[in-house]
């Protein structure tokens, strides 16, 4: 083969040429280590929006506003000091004490500097759980918004196509990780197979696919107006 | 139990009330014969236990020798379902859709712990706490994963279930489908009733200190 | 003649045929009730393929998709315009379960959700645990368990190879390669007793030592492996059918794959060089000696070459850490995670105390949450897990790497043809256990 005419990508080069190599850390301390140096700038980019920092066993975690998220996460993507360009992980935690808001937790990272930041927003419990999406920014936010949505119904604004991934969408025992959810669902065990056998393996086609189908003329008429409203979701 | 050699030769048996022939026990002996060598299996293979299975298929083990290196992919062609790993509700609908597309005779193995109860780990909203409520099981394999030597035992009992079998039984080749006026049947509201969550394994959270 | 652009949903079944003969194809459509009903005007015999784009199911049972994975397919002829994944088929309840699990029991489901490298997965639990715990564990430990997770990582890429061919239509390398995937079955079984789902760490330390002789086996392995992966090498690296049936296709390019969030052997082949034993290290990977292998465009022969190269850079490792394997214990000498031997149970009282209690009520780790990740075969994979101070987490959250991978396939089949959609869903290597949980 001939040799290669490309240069590969390499993590970390946005640091300088004697910036330490990376190791394994050791003796890592509970509370208290070294601060991410975006948390920092994120103060002073975004003031009042950074509600707290917390370094917990190594890692940052900056907790946010929730109206400044998609603002901060952008900022975090583009700037060229902080580069963040790799969404690693979305996830939620409801804790089991009922009155603490559940967190939406952000795992970016960044390659060129080979850093790596938590972001947190807290939702109280009596209001709609909503957060920005993130898929403008990262693609890969797609299937993990989704699963987000599927096991804990926390809807994200601007994600296109927010249904669920994991369960079947007609799902109806509710959202599977929340803490008021049962270990072995809401139904007897014989509804839930009742419920998931009356179920047709073959009609689990989503409006987005059924939009491919233009034979308007064999659509009955309700599914011609939502197709023609462009309606993507399906449930 | 273990495993006999091979089923008893009945011989000549003669009942005038049954009309049976000595033919039809050579013939049953001839077809099962046919049947249980031959078996081509469905591999409906989710999980870990497919891993096993395709270990089984490999060199090492080989399922060759029992006539099962043809896997079937499609259950038309397929005789015996083998239910490799665990099975979410939202899979049921499609096993059991797979178990219908295939003709008789066929036979189902569950392979793995998960298949044959649901596995006391996945104890839990998403998974179906064994296939034989959706589906007719022959035999139950049991491990987490079984070993390809288990496997092969559980294959070698179907086997055997299948030499012991006789043609002129046809309720054998009966697809199962729930009938409400059999005296077995038991209605969905009893069934609820006696299935209900009981004892301590409603409350899995011991010492939440 | 004007063609109307009409699209006709088929259902088209893997078995095929009906009494006829024909393919077996039904135009349905959706009814109001979501109810898939026959179409009311019946099809034309010979439809107009031109204008015409069908609607193609393949899944969730299908030999080919690696699992129980269901790829809804638009094509218009042969050629792929929209490809739209379901999953969720083998969706079991991981996390939620784990809620209800001390941590040491939680390492059996690590084992279960990528099936296919169990002992990393455990490496990786047992890492974010320990970084949960505040433990630091023994030299000997670190070594072991970089032994774990090569050839879990050598295991893994393996089948990804074997299954990778037959679904390409080469058998032959599966037959060769699971010989060796038996070969380190019988060692594992040797070390743990349990051959595929090894659960092989505990919370500080693993679940026992090497036995005599093991490294020996090892070392056996270490000098054979190559040999065999030379040959599956020298059978396809350069061969007509394969190059050409892999050259090509699926391709990413670096910003989309850091952007969609690939990671593992699709980003590096895409030309990142970004591997987490090298750039977030952890048990001591960077005092070991290995090259991390980067394609140039991403495309599925790219990914075939690193695989292929992480593996020979896998025994390099291998040799490495057999050679430093230190003596002294294994298990961190820490009453509070790890068990006391069996013989001090039963007859020291303290020690009996230690055990009924990490048995009944187990470990407790301090309120903090932890996030390690590691480098699986498939890529990032990483435990977060937040304590409130109980034995159980409050939150347990596997980062599944496939997960992420599989996401972006829409875009890497678009534009292929049918079959070389199984070929891309093959070359990112997806395990559906952990992509469901």
């Amino acid at each position: 083969m001939s040799e290669p005419s490309f240069l590969p990508v390499l993590a970390g080069h946005a640091n300088a040429g004697d910036a330490p190599a990376p190791t394994t850390p050791k003796k890592v301390p509970h509370q208290g280590g070294a601060v991410n140096p975006g948390a920092a700038a994120l103060e002073a980019r975004f003031p009042g929006a950074v509600h707290r920092v917390d370094v917990v066993w190594g890692e940052t975690t900056v907790i946010v506003a929730r109206e400044q998220l998609a603002d901060i996460v952008r900022w975090l993507h583009d700037d060229p000091s902080q580069r963040y360009d790799y969404c690693s992980d979305i996830t939620a935690v409801e804790f089991r004490d009922m009155e603490r808001p559940i967190e939406v937790v952000w795992h970016l990272r960044s390659i060129p500097f080979r850093r790596f930041i938590r972001l947190k927003v807290l939702l109280t419990k009596g209001e709609p759980l909503v957060v920005p999406s993130v898929y403008g920014v990262y693609r890969g936010a797609d299937w993990l918004e989704r699963e987000c949505y599927d096991m804990f119904g926390i809807r994200f604004e601007g994600h296109p196509d927010l249904r669920r991934l994991l369960m079947w969408e007609q799902y109806k025992e509710g959202f599977p990780l929340r803490k008021d959810f049962p270990l072995r669902g809401r139904f007897s065990r014989s509804e839930q197979l009742r419920q998931i056998l009356a179920q047709n393996p073959e009609a689990k086609y989503s409006m987005e696919e059924l939009s491919v189908i233009d034979a308007f003329e064999d659509l009955p008429p309700d599914m011609r107006q939502r197709l023609g409203k462009g309606e993507q979701v399906g449930e | 139990m273990g495993l006999d050699t091979r089923a008893a030769d009945t011989g000549v048996s003669f009942n005038p009330s049954q009309q049976e022939s000595w033919v039809t026990t050579r013939l049953d002996f001839l077809v099962n014969w046919g049947r249980a060598n031959s078996l081509w299996p469905m591999p409906f293979g989710t999980a870990c236990c497919a891993i096993e299975f395709m270990a089984t298929a490999a060199s090492k083990f080989d399922l060759a020798r029992f006539g099962m290196e043809r896997m079937s992919f499609s259950p038309r062609q397929a005789d015996v379902l083998i239910c490799a790993g665990r099975v979410p509700f939202k899979l049921a609908p499609v096993i059991r859709r797979i178990w219908q597309q295939m003709p008789q005779p066929k036979w189902s193995i569950a392979m793995g712990a998960c298949a044959s109860t649901g596995n006391g780990i996945f104890d839990n909203y998403a998974v179906v706490q064994g296939i034989d409520t959706i589906i007719p099981v022959d035999v139950y394999v049991p491990g987490c994963p079984p070993r390809p030597e288990a496997l092969m035992y559980g294959i070698m009992m179907l086997q055997k279930k299948i030499m012991n079998e006789r043609m002129a039984d046809r309720s054998l080749r009966h697809e199962m489908e729930p009938d409400p006026t059999s005296k077995l049947y038991i209605p969905p509201a009893l069934i609820d009733e006696m299935s209900e969550n009981f004892g301590n394994s409603v409350h899995q959270t011991r010492s939440g200190l | 003649m004007a063609t109307t652009k009409r699209t006709v949903e088929v259902e088209l079944s893997t078995t095929g045929l009906d009494a006829s003969g024909r393919p077996q194809r039904v135009p349905l459509v959706t009814d109001a009730a979501g109810n898939l009903v026959p179409v009311t005007a019946a099809p034309p015999v010979e439809p107009d393929l031109e204008g015409d784009h069908m609607l193609i199911n393949i899944g969730p049972q299908h030999p080919a998709t690696h699992g129980v994975l269901r790829l809804v397919l638009e094509l218009d002829g042969e050629t792929v315009v929209r490809c739209i994944p379901h999953i969720g088929y083998l969706h079991c309840g991981f996390e939620k379960t784990g809620e209800y699990r001390q941590y040491n029991q939680i390492i059996p489901y690590t084992d279960r959700e990528d099936y296919l490298n169990s002992p990393g997965n455990n490496v990786a639990f047992a890492l974010g645990a320990e970084r949960l715990f505040g433990i630091e564990i023994t030299e000997r430990c670190t070594v072991l368990r970089v032994i774990a997770a090569e050839l879990s990582r050598i295991i893994s890429h393996c089948v990804w190879l074997g299954t990778f061919c037959i679904d390409i239509g080469a058998f032959t390398p599966f037959l060769w390669i699971f010989q060796q995937r038996e070969r380190v079955y019988t060692m594992l079984e040797n070390w743990v007793g349990a051959r595929l789902t090894t659960t092989v760490t505990r919370v500080g330390g693993m679940a026992a030592d090497i036995p005599d002789g093991w490294t020996e086996d090892l070392a056996n392995f270490v000098r054979t492996f190559p040999k065999v992966l030379g040959e599956c090498e020298a059978m396809l690296s350069k061969n007509a059918i394969w190059v050409g049936r892999t050259i090509g296709l699926g391709a990413m390019t670096a910003d989309e794959a850091v952007n969609y969030g690939l990671s593992g052997p699709l980003l590096r082949a895409s030309g990142v060089a970004y591997d987490v034993r090298k750039d977030f290290p952890y048990l001591d990977y960077e005092t070991y000696d290995f090259d991390v292998a980067v394609g140039a465009t991403g495309d599925v022969y790219d990914r075939y070459l690193v695989r292929v190269e992480e593996m020979k850079q896998s025994i390099r490792i291998l040799d490495q850490a057999l050679k430093r394997l230190p003596d002294g214990p294994v298990n961190v000498a820490d009453h509070r995670v790890i068990l006391p031997p069996k013989s001090k149970a039963t007859s020291d009282m303290e020690s009996m105390i230690h055990h009924f209690k990490q048995v009944m009520e187990g470990p407790r780790p301090p309120i903090g949450e932890a996030y390690v990740a590691v480098e699986s075969p498939k890529g990032e994979k990483g435990y977060y897990m937040v304590s409130d101070g109980t034995s159980k987490p409050v939150r347990w959250r596997i980062r599944p790497p496939s997960f992420v991978n599989l996401s972006a396939i829409p875009k890497m089949v678009e534009g292929h043809l049918l079959s070389d959609v199984i070929a891309i869903n093959a070359s990112i290597d997806i395990v559906m256990g952990e992509i469901d949980r």
